[in-house]
């Protein structure tokens, strides 16, 4: 993943709560066996059928944050969520709560997931309707956003923070505790279940 | 989840996994068992070929195929993947299960596919395979994954990066999680199932109730319900966005487990149960958070919105989205109705269904199966109604054939169809179309989950059969 330290864009204000990973990316764009190319199925049924819907408004084509409401990315566990609203441009999601497993997906991947109280996203979306070019900054290495002479600091744990900032892959990093992954495997009680043992 | 003397069964089970604890960074776990299937794995094992990497233990992976395939003319064993015979007609899909195949054939991952008698969704194959065990940790590339926690194991959902990340190293990294306690108290009434106690708690918490915790239902309710019955709870714990949901293993545990393929035997099956019993939740263990809901008090349940939580009990009506006190909530519950028009004071036994969906990973069990058997034994589904049944498994489907279930359902007007997920999320070709409303045994009533502009309520099978002869959401009770 690409190192993040601090991004600024324009935001699309996305006024709903509750909006699962069926919504970001429905289930007939699960098929494909790539990684890449999943924005045509971001919010499709909602763009196709909603004509006020946000991302279909050029006022805020371009923009690369997404300012949605409560329990964002809630439901399927599918990372193709991450890999849409990636593949569309955005670099974060602010938001005042995500799905658990949608959080850990976007961390993967380097999209940000920020969360901030309703006032505060309140305000943004205020801003950010009243005048599209408004740019809004979300900075890891401080935890802060930014937007029209406004500041909120957002909670990230330390280790989540740098792995960001390095843009570190999870899977090299527990290969250098391969010796502690052995050992564990050894002690690991032989009642346990193991596919070879049917035949 | 702070380590004491008293601990809860979901502590005992996170300190027997921890390979590395450090300071500052979340606990690397050791994963016991990772369940695969062809929709979350392409592009992780893809990772894999792309660093040089190999499956660490394919012993503790096993695939299956079960989200996209379809659910009519499976022959059989080697029931063919392409030509005219094939039932796969997408394209998109045969070439997702072909990566499937070649993945597994290429890294030593056992797959059972379309047509083996242990085929089957991933969350129904693994209870009865035995490979769900008291004690473990399983992940899955599928949120459902919750699902195994009826066990008292901790299982979790997890993203393609993770699946990659457990083929390469058989760990997760995960922060510790909250505990929270479900108890639910009191029997449950004629009629009320674990779906309608599942649906009503996550009515009471909301979407976002369980967020950042693992949750152990406990109490006299959950005590008294079957495997599977505790399988629909577990597996719905997502759906209020718990992180896992558990029960303490017990009695109806171990009988359940004993003599499967998988289970443990002989000398090993008494150190398991040795080890089993010391599970449960010490007397004194605290958790974080505490939810208590009363049994006696739930009634069959049905859901009028979007998402799992905007649900109400069979005897209720679709309510008015201006007496919700709260801006989001009152917003959120217009555009569900508007979605699935539906307007307020109606009663939920005046809206009638195009289409009853009985299955998936939630409640398309053999129990589940037998429930809606004994409502529609000797009845008709009304006429202009669609019933599709989809067994979880291979082995439902060959068990219900072995006690006529089959027989039931068809002569009553029901489609009898092979096992895959289904139209739980339309992967495959059974999906709603445009404004068909349904009642569905399934988990998630998202706008469109089951085929765009489908509306979907979420019922138990012994509702949604009634509901399939009334021709509207109905209780076995009403039936004549």
């Amino acid at each position: 993943m690409d190192p993040f330290t601090c991004h600024t864009g324009t935001a699309v204000p996305l006024r709903r709560s509750n909006v699962d990973t069926d919504q970001i990316i429905p289930a007939v764009y699960l098929k494909r066996i790539t990684r890449t190319g999943f924005e045509d199925g971001l919010f499709r049924a909602w763009r196709d059928n909603d004509p006020d819907f946000p991302l279909e408004d050029a006022r805020y084509a371009g923009a690369t944050v997404l300012v949605a409401g409560p329990e964002f990315g809630i439901g399927s566990s599918r990372e193709h969520a991450v890999w849409a609203l990636r593949d569309w441009g955005f670099r974060a999601v602010i938001a005042p709560s995500f799905g658990d497993i949608f959080r850990g997906n976007a961390l993967k991947e380097g999209l940000v997931p920020v969360e901030l109280p309703n006032p505060a996203i309140g305000e943004i979306w205020d801003v950010v309707e009243a005048d599209p070019a408004t740019p809004v900054t979300v900075d890891v290495t401080t935890r802060r956003v930014a937007a029209a002479g406004r500041e909120w600091p957002f909670p990230l744990d330390d280790y989540h923070r740098n792995r960001l900032i390095e843009g570190l892959d999870d899977i090299g990093l527990t290969l250098r505790f391969e010796a502690d992954i052995a050992a564990y495997e050894r002690s690991r009680p032989a009642f346990r279940p193991a596919i070879s043992r049917v035949p | 989840m702070a380590g004491s003397a008293h601990r809860t069964l979901a502590e005992k089970i996170w300190d027997a996994h921890v390979v590395r604890s450090a300071e500052g960074e979340p606990d690397l776990l050791y994963i016991d068992l990772h369940l695969l299937h062809e929709v979350t794995s392409p592009q992780a094992f893809d990772g894999l070929r792309a660093a040089s990497r190999k499956v660490r233990r394919p012993d503790l992976t096993i695939a299956t195929e079960d989200h996209n395939v379809p659910t009519t003319g499976i022959t059989g064993p080697g029931v063919p993947l392409t030509g005219p015979d094939s039932p796969v007609t997408d394209p998109v899909s045969r070439t997702q299960v072909e990566a499937l195949r070649k993945n597994c054939a290429e890294f030593g991952v056992r797959l059972h596919p379309m047509g083996d008698a242990d085929q089957g969704i991933v969350h129904v194959i693994g209870p009865q395979l035995g490979l769900t065990q008291p004690g473990l940790t399983i992940v899955c590339g599928d949120s459902h994954t919750s699902t195994h926690g009826a066990f008292g194991a901790l299982a979790f959902g997890i993203g393609t990066s993770e699946v990659e990340h457990v083929l390469a190293t058989q760990t997760l990294p995960q922060g510790r999680p909250a505990t929270m306690a479900v108890t639910v108290d009191g029997a449950l009434g004629a009629g009320v199932t674990a779906k309608d106690l599942v649906l009503a708690l996550i009515a009471q918490v909301g979407t976002g109730g369980g967020r950042g915790h693992v949750v152990e239902y406990r109490g006299s309710a959950i005590r008294a319900l079957s495997m599977e019955g505790r399988m629909t709870v577990a597996n719905m714990s997502i759906e209020w966005g718990a992180k896992a949901g558990m029960i303490a293993p017990d009695d109806t545990t171990f009988s359940y487990v004993e003599g499967r393929p998988y289970a443990p035997r002989g000398a090993a099956w008494e150190a398991a149960l040795d080890y089993w019993r010391s599970l449960p939740t010490d007397p004194g263990a605290e958790f974080d958070v505490e939810v208590r809901l009363d049994a006696a008090a739930v009634r069959p349940f049905v859901t009028w919105g979007t998402n799992p939580g905007q649900g109400t009990g069979l005897d209720g009506v679709i309510p008015d989205p201006d007496a919700l006190a709260d801006e989001g909530e009152r917003h959120a519950a217009e555009r569900a109705l508007k979605y699935m028009d539906l307007r307020p004071g109606t009663a939920m036994r005046d809206i009638p269904v195009d289409v009853v969906f009985l299955g998936s990973c939630t409640n398309g069990r053999l129990e589940d199966l037998r429930a809606a058997a004994d409502v529609l034994r000797g009845r008709k589904v009304a006429p202009g109604v669609r019933m599709l049944v989809v067994p979880g498994s291979a082995a439902v489907r060959a068990q219900a054939e072995a006690e006529g279930l089959d027989a039931v359902f068809t002569r009553a007007g029901a489609e009898w169809r092979f096992a895959g997920c289904s139209m739980c999320l339309g992967m495959n070709p059974d999906t709603l179309s445009p404004g068909q409303r349904a009642a569905s045994t399934s988990n998630r009533n998202f706008e469109g989950r089951q085929g765009r502009g489908g509306r979907t309520h979420l019922v138990s099978p012994p509702v949604a059969a009634a509901t399939a002869v009334a021709g509207h959401f109905a209780a076995p009770a009403d039936l004549a």
